[in-house]
């Protein structure tokens, strides 16, 4: 190997890291906040990239229709929770930001659909589609589970995750698909390459990473976020909702998995299942900051980008293995590390 | 009087273990009420069944209304605090940020003086406001946690154990502001093993055993009381004298 491929490898595995890192730290985020290990963080990647591409080349996603069924589903559960004690105000409340909202984008998006509409504009809806599905299903399959273990938590995320990967199979189809480019052109320094998506990969992660941490270390909603992570009860005797809280929680994720996804279809085609086997890559790189640490996870991130691109290039047969082995040594010293499981406390 | 807490007829169980039974209390306004008891009475379990943290068997009824099908969340709303017994604070994050998220549901402006107002409390908490509420002592914990909960406006705060593990000097203090505290027109319920200075502050106490109430009146009555004497105060460590 000479030092010309070295940096292609080098350069190749940070994009894809940076889109990891950005997985990761969702992850963290909804771990932290929610307790919910989110499988399905990987069909928001797809959703997002589908739903971009699809309306890119002047199709229909069926994704916004989910959104508009899954926003049924919410508004029903909202009224079936307050059943006893129902306000005029928290119907029209849940009516609006359940069945309005994804009704007014379902419309937008049929108008602009056949439009074959400008990329910003594929680009905002894809992400405000995601950001309801995700919202939605916070309301729908986590919400109501949120007292209960992580073990009852994380077989609610496998649920969902194969009804959603069912799903987009049923609105995208067997066959992949290739979006646009966020940003055209490329320039060189030295021997590099550097493509207007690889840029827009880079400037998106480092802008969304300076927006999280403005938004944690700022804002009263991000401190309450992160209160919620370190001490639930204390959020809750605090008067911060939980729920308040997940569904933040979840709203970022969705939408940190469907910009991750616009970044990536441009680079490769995805599939309706591609998203999965992305999205445990964040997972390993959350594994390894102990789905806890935010600045960990992000170099961890790199990290398995980096190992995948040179293991793309050695043993492409082998790169996912070698990708998913990193966690073999990091599990090994985790559990030397803390030797006794205590008991959930609620 | 009208009480502003009012619990009535209350069972609190653990599976099929019921560690409150049949207990029925008030709290009035400006008033400070004490629970005492040996450790294991169910003190803690009634407090953390009123403020919605475990389910109860019975009625619990804030300012008039059935606190029955209402959150924590909205227990906080409505002007009841709780300060735990093990404070549950946020320990990875600094004391002014703890104290702005206890006033999460009051307004920005509001939220501001009442800072001061938790400052000029505790003015250690002020001295220490951009330091990690994890690296406080366990009386500046204590004062961050009750401080905490004041800045919610709380019409009645409970407080549990808060001389738990506390230095004698310490303890006095927070005694002292608990006094405060009625003065300025919060309602106490205090839940406290240190029967010798909860019973000194407050207006009226219960004394609890084995999950019931086995008395109840004016606290300078409960204090006098042969009884409680020989089983509570009688075990008062020197020096946890309240001045």
């Amino acid at each position: 190997m000479n030092t010309t491929i070295m940096l292609f490898l080098v350069q190749d595995g940070i994009t894809n890291g940076a889109i990891y890192a950005l997985l990761g730290l969702a992850l963290v985020l909804v771990f932290a906040v929610t307790r919910v290990i989110l499988i399905p963080q990987g069909e928001f990647v797809t959703y997002g990239a589908l739903t971009y591409a699809s309306l890119a080349a002047g199709q229909m996603p069926g994704t916004a229709k989910l959104a508009l069924a899954l926003g049924i589903g919410a508004f029903a559960f909202d009224l079936f929770v307050a059943r006893k004690a129902l306000h005029a105000r928290l119907i029209v409340r849940s009516f609006v930001t359940n069945i309005v909202l994804p009704g007014i984008v379902l419309a937008l998006t049929v108008y602009f659909a056949s439009e074959k509409p400008p990329v910003a504009i594929c680009i905002a809806l894809s992400l405000v589609i995601v950001a309801m599905i995700g919202v939605y299903l916070y309301r729908i399959a986590f919400q109501p589970l949120a007292h209960t273990s992580v073990l009852v938590l994380l077989i609610a995320s496998v649920g969902v995750h194969l009804a959603l990967q069912g799903l987009g199979l049923l609105f995208f189809g067997a066959e992949g698909q290739r979006g646009p480019a966020v940003l055209s052109g490329a320039f060189t320094a030295g021997t590099l390459r550097f493509t207007g998506q690889s840029i827009t990969v880079y400037a998106i992660t480092i802008a969304f990473i300076v927006g999280l941490w403005l938004f944690f270390g700022l804002t009263l909603y991000g401190k309450a976020l992160r209160a919620t992570a370190v001490n639930r009860l204390g959020a809750r005797l605090a008067g911060i909702r939980t729920t308040l809280s997940g569904q933040i929680a979840f709203l970022l994720a969705s939408v940190i998995g469907a910009l991750s996804g616009i970044m990536i279809v441009p680079i490769t085609t995805l599939y309706y299942d591609s998203g999965f086997l992305i999205g445990l890559k964040g997972f390993v790189a959350a594994i390894i900051g102990g789905l806890v640490s935010y600045p960990l996870t992000a170099v961890a991130a790199l990290v398995v980008g980096i190992v995948e691109a040179f293991s793309s290039f050695y043993a492409s047969n082998y790169k996912e293995v070698i990708v998913f082995m990193l966690l073999i040594p990091v599990l090994l010293l985790r559990s030397l590390a803390a030797p006794a499981v205590e008991e959930e406390k609620d | 009087m009208s009480a502003l807490l009012s619990v009535t007829d209350a069972h609190v169980a653990y599976g099929k273990v019921e560690a409150v039974r049949s207990v029925s209390l008030e709290v009035g306004t400006n008033e400070i009420v004490t629970i005492v008891g040996a450790n294991g009475a169910g003190k803690t379990t009634l407090l953390s069944a009123i403020m919605g943290i475990l389910p109860l068997k019975g009625r619990v009824a804030f300012a008039g209304q059935d606190l029955a099908r209402l959150d924590i969340e909205d227990r906080v709303a409505m002007g009841l605090g709780l300060v735990p017994e093990h404070r549950e604070l946020f320990v990875t994050m600094n004391v002014e940020d703890n104290l702005e998220l206890g006033a999460f549901r009051i307004e920005r402006s509001k939220a501001k003086a009442s800072m001061e107002r938790v400052y000029t409390l505790f003015p250690r908490l002020k001295e220490r406001r951009k330091q990690f509420a994890g690296t406080l002592s366990g009386g500046e914990q204590q004062m961050l946690a009750m401080g905490r909960a004041l800045m919610g406006e709380p019409k009645l705060l409970m407080l549990d154990e808060p001389s738990l593990g506390l230095a004698p000097i310490i303890v006095a203090d927070i005694f002292r502001i608990v006094g405060q505290l009625r003065a300025s027109g919060v309602s106490v319920l205090l839940v406290e093993q240190n029967a010798q200075a909860a019973l000194k502050i407050a207006d009226r106490a219960y004394v609890m055993e084995l999950g019931e109430f086995v008395l109840s009146g004016k606290a300078s009555d409960v204090a006098a009381n042969e009884g409680v004497a020989a089983s509570y105060l009688g075990f008062q460590h020197e020096g946890e004298n309240v001045s």
